[in-house]
């Protein structure tokens, strides 16, 4: 097979034992790879009604068939697993080195069953696959951990783990790979806690083949030229990283501000955005593999009590700590997001878990006898020492790191949890931009903004603008971008390459690197055969209709200000919209001719 | 006109393209370990470093080798490895001090950097400016001008 190393590794964690697998080439046509195969494997192995920390869920770590290649932003990986956080599918996608050094190695992906009696860490090296004991790391952070094992293995080794916050099983815990980068949702780093799983080191000699490998190049350079030239991809993202957005969701008024409480403008959003970041802060840029964008940040905060450096952060996660918590101290900011990196946790979820329970703390439904520490909106201390504590499930943290909606409903205010499906809600308000609503609430993850990224048509103008308000045209965008966005994330690309190109160039590039026939209606049906497995996932998980929704204060409250004040969500005339274009009955469940138009019966 | 391939270390962003762009040019797929430059990153102080042959005007190499298979290509100044002649015994591996030739043991070769002929793919691929092509004559004008700026600032009047 071109473009896959054609096999996989099977690791029983309980028994020791390691197998290899060949996959077979009609599932990578119609999953593509990474995302879409992991969860047709999954699917085909794993009870959806699986205990997420039990033995018998698995871990899945797959590549796609542009991992590793010249495709532009061709570095990236998913973890599937069933998610702890929300019990929904998990697909927690990453970028940086370790997938391309895995297909290196000559693989495509691992599967892990089981648990393992003691600490363990994977080590691949080509065809040398072995577990080793991890005891002397279990209780190390992500980068002693990383530092550690490249001592001793060999120097240029990749390194993904997990930190003190997947040990203990903290439901915001990710998985994270070369330093910095993360599989950053649903918790999947507790699940690799819950085997015993501290890492997987990889180093491989190996390269990846192309079935044509003329056009390949000239299809890789004709896009990576577009990005350049692309004003977000190859201006916007370059200059200023994802922190961009900060002043850009704030001037339309969808800045969600104080646990969505202030939401639409807030008057310090300036002091936490990427211009702020760029001239205080950044030292430079910071690319993943194959990538010509760059949007990471190195940072380095030179004095004061937040003095750090480090790698981020991501406008998710700046919006997270900054404007949803009320924090203008940029410095603070980019030293909680560093803490998440070396304890191995999810900003998005940890800042706005934060802010939950600062607004908790403010009505007066908590107060500093549990928490410890005074947790006011604007304590840029309290995200700096209540991220530590989350990570370590020290005193309030323990509670806190089971995510908002665990913590707000113990105290019996599970409205003020801004979450779908349990898990957290990113930077983007549902009230003024209403498709992205409609795909939180539809998200097979639940909160999460990279199903479907509608910002793009709805804030940034691409492909074309629309009116962030409207609702008629967008139960279809939504459809369309989450399909897409599943054909991407399967393919093994970085999802910003959808600013400057769409289907038909990854299908020129799929085609040329696979040599399977693909086109552009293949990809995208292949996008939308993973989006309804993935729901049927959800369904027979115990989802339902229901939950396909947004938190109360999205669909009743009104914005309170900037120039989308007044506005709330009108996800339920969307919805029944969204089934329909989706095929779907008027429960939302996938029809049997859906299921057979889609080659889905079997999961039925 | 001598050209040389200026690496700018504080700008590279540990991206790996040049990697990419080597092996596509010169194996046809995708392998960095057979890739002529290697780009190394300290991740601590997250500082990455692409490193290749720098084409020595007075070759380690070219003395080392006992049977004359390195030469200077007149046209772009790349040394290039006659694999007719090479009998592989490594020994210009042995006498580059900075590492900047390696050896493939499947197909038996010595890697090593040559210009593309002139027209580096790895610098094509660069995103940030980290590799450059340039005039080896004028190739560190900027860098001066960067550091007059400094001295002017310390003597300047604004």
């Amino acid at each position: 097979m071109f473009a896959y190393k054609g096999k996989i590794l099977r690791v029983d964690l309980t028994s020791g034992t390691i197998k290899s697998e060949y996959i077979e080439p009609k599932v990578a046509r119609q999953y593509i790879g990474c995302r879409g195969m992991g969860t047709y494997y999954f699917m085909k192995e794993v009870d959806p009604n699986v205990d997420p920390l039990s033995p018998e869920n698995k871990l899945l770590f797959f590549t796609g068939p542009l991992t590793g290649t010249a495709a532009p932003s061709g570095g990236r990986y998913n973890v599937i697993t069933r998610s702890p956080l929300t019990g929904a599918i998990a697909a927690s996608n990453s970028g940086g080195y370790w997938g391309p050094e895995l297909k290196f190695a000559g693989w495509d992906g691992i599967i892990f069953e089981g648990k393992a009696e003691k600490p363990v860490y994977l080590w691949i090296e080509d065809d040398h696959v072995e577990l080793r004991s991890a005891e002397h790391l279990w209780g190390k952070t992500v980068f002693e951990t990383t530092d550690a094992i490249k001592e001793e293995t060999d120097p240029d080794v990749r390194v993904t783990c997990i930190g003190p916050a997947g040990e203990k099983l903290a439901l915001l815990a990710v998985i994270v790979n070369d330093y910095n980068r993360a599989a950053g949702r649903s918790g999947v780093g507790a699940v690799m806690g819950s085997k015993n799983l501290k890492a997987i080191a990889v180093r491989g000699h190996g390269g990846v083949e192309v079935a044509d490998p003329e056009s390949f190049k000239s299809f890789a350079e004709r896009d990576r030229s577009l990005m350049k030239n692309d004003p977000v991809a190859g201006n916007g993202l370059p200059t200023y990283g994802t922190m961009i957005l900060v002043n850009i969701l704030n001037e339309l008024g969808g800045l969600p501000t104080h646990n969505w409480r202030d939401s639409g403008q807030w008057s310090k959003a300036d002091l936490t955005s990427g211009e702020t970041l760029a001239e205080k802060y950044l030292v430079r840029n910071k690319g993943c593999f194959g990538c010509n964008i760059d949007c990471g940040r190195v940072t380095k905060i030179p004095e004061g009590p937040f003095k750090s450096f480090g790698e981020g952060p991501e406008y998710e996660a700046g919006w997270s700590y900054g404007a949803d918590c009320g924090v203008s101290d940029l410095g603070a900011i980019c030293k909680a997001n560093f803490l998440c990196n070396e304890l191995g946790l999810d900003p998005i979820s940890v800042g706005s878990t934060i802010a939950c329970a600062m607004e908790l703390y403010e009505n007066g439904y908590i107060t500093i006898k549990e928490t410890g520490i005074p947790l006011n909106f604007g304590n840029a201390e309290a995200i700096v020492e209540l991220t530590r504590m989350i990570g370590y499930r020290e005193g309030f943290g323990d509670l806190a790191s089971e995510g908002s909606y665990r913590l707000a409903s113990r105290y019996g205010h599970p409205e003020l949890s801004m979450s779908v499906k349990k898990q957290e809600m990113p930077a983007y308000d549902g009230r003024a931009i209403q498709g992205i609503g409609l795909n939180y609430a539809t998200s097979n993850r639940g909160g999460c903004h990279v199903r479907g990224y509608t910002i793009s048509p709805e804030v940034l103008g691409v492909p074309e603008k629309l009116d962030p308000q409207s609702i008629d045209e967008k139960p279809q965008w939504v459809k369309t971008f989450q399909d897409l966005t599943a054909a991407v994330d399967s393919a093994g690309i970085c999802l910003f390459t959808t600013f400057a190109f769409g289907a038909p160039q990854i299908a020129d590039e799929l085609r040329a690197a696979t040599g399977f026939d693909y086109t552009v209606e293949e990809v995208l049906q292949a996008g939308e055969r993973i989006w309804n497995l993935e729901r049927q996932f959800n369904l027979k998980a115990g989802f339902s209709k229901e939950d396909d929704t947004l938190p109360k204060r999205l669909l009743k409250d009104a914005l309170k200000f900037g120039p989308m004040k007044g506005n709330v969500s009108h996800l339920n005339e969307m919805l029944p919209r969204y089934y329909e274009a989706r095929g779907w009955d008027k429960d939302g469940r996938p029809t049997k001719e859906k299921l057979a138009e889609l080659d889905l019966v079997e999961f039925a | 006109m001598a050209k040389m391939l200026l690496i700018t270390p504080d700008i590279c962003t540990g991206c790996h393209s040049c990697e990419i762009a080597c092996s596509q040019e010169h194996e046809g797929y995708y392998v960095p370990s057979k890739s002529r430059v290697t780009v190394y990153t300290w991740e601590d102080e997250l500082v990455s470093v692409p490193m290749m042959c720098v084409q020595c005007e007075d070759a380690f190499c070219m003395k080392a080798c006992p049977v004359g298979a390195i030469s200077r290509d007149p046209a772009t100044g790349a040394m290039i490895v006659d694999h007719g002649k090479c009998i592989r015994c490594k020994m210009c591996m042995q006498a580059c001090p900075f590492g900047g030739t390696s050896f493939d043991p499947v197909a038996s070769r010595i890697l090593k950097c040559d210009l593309c002929g002139g027209d580096p793919e790895c610098v094509k691929y660069c995103p940030s400016g980290a590799l450059k092509y340039v005039d080896a004559s004028t190739a560190t004008i900027e860098r001066k001008r960067a550091y007059a700026a400094r001295l002017k600032a310390a003597v300047g009047v604004k």
